[in-house]
């Protein structure tokens, strides 16, 4: 692993500073009733998605010198995605019974999170414009 | 959100972010492997500490602060996904899968512990 410097903490810092904060306002925005966590949903896929195109493209398709990936990847992506809140939510459902709503709210979001990798992996890959 | 509120979550969740870096390097380093480790290892800990969160009765702005910035930042899904998706692409897809599994299972057990720890404080 490469050593840590002011910089790529900076970046970090950056990153998910300002993912945290778009993921506050989201969940505000869209409140919480007692059914489908849809902002925690929707920061989780889009994360995701944000993640795969960037590693790969980074990886693949530009130098590796840069700082995007820990302002990008490791700082707003990790930012805005949660796997804490997510599990709690599961929790809550198993809590009130409703374990049909637990199953497929994970469910759905592990597919749409790994098919989100999936289609942003390939997009950079396959497409000329990614570049 | 408040102007503060705004700022606070900035922060903790900068700071969540560079945590979740060091713990991940840190673990990765010591215990390197096919298993993304470190990743479980910073997601089974907030996991924890939401938990202790919830348990305490923790809410409303103090929630937004430590559950959402901090720890929410601290805690990654994208990750997860990402080496999964990493690992089946490898061929490794049944490390793939134990990874989403023992994630999903752990990480609700984890809240699980926490809320009770969170509760008897």
């Amino acid at each position: 692993m490469a050593r840590l410097d002011a910089r790529e903490l900076a970046a970090v810092f950056a990153g998910g500073a300002v993912g945290a904060v778009a993921r506050g306002e989201l969940a505000e925005a869209l409140g919480h009733g007692g059914g489908w966590p849809w902002a925690t949903f929707l920061v989780n896929v889009a994360g995701a998605f944000v993640l795969g195109y960037a590693t790969t493209r980074l990886q693949e398709r530009l130098p590796l010198s840069s700082y995007r990936r820990p302002l990008v990847g490791t700082g707003f992506c990790g930012g805005l995605t949660t796997f804490s809140t997510m599990q709690l939510e599961l929790l809550r459902m198993l809590d009130d019974g409703r374990l049909g709503l637990a199953a497929g709210y994970a469910a759905a979001g592990l597919v749409a999170g790994f098919a989100a990798v999936l289609v942003a992996t390939n997009l950079v890959r396959r497409v000329g414009w990614a570049r | 959100m408040s102007a503060a509120v705004v700022a606070g979550i900035a922060l903790l969740g900068g700071l969540g972010a560079v945590a979740r870096l060091l713990l991940d390097g840190a673990v990765s380093r010591r215990l390197a492997g096919s298993f993304p480790l470190g990743t479980l290892a910073v997601n089974l800990t907030g996991a924890v500490a939401l938990g202790v969160l919830a348990g305490a009765g923790v809410s409303g702005d103090r929630s937004m602060l430590w559950g959402v910035g901090l720890i929410g930042a601290f805690t990654t899904f994208s990750t997860w996904m990402l080496e999964s998706h990493r690992l089946a692409e490898e061929g490794r897809g049944r490390v793939a899968a134990a990874n989403v599994a023992v994630s999903l299972v752990a990480g609700v057990l984890a809240v699980l512990a926490g809320r009770y720890l969170g509760a008897a404080l």
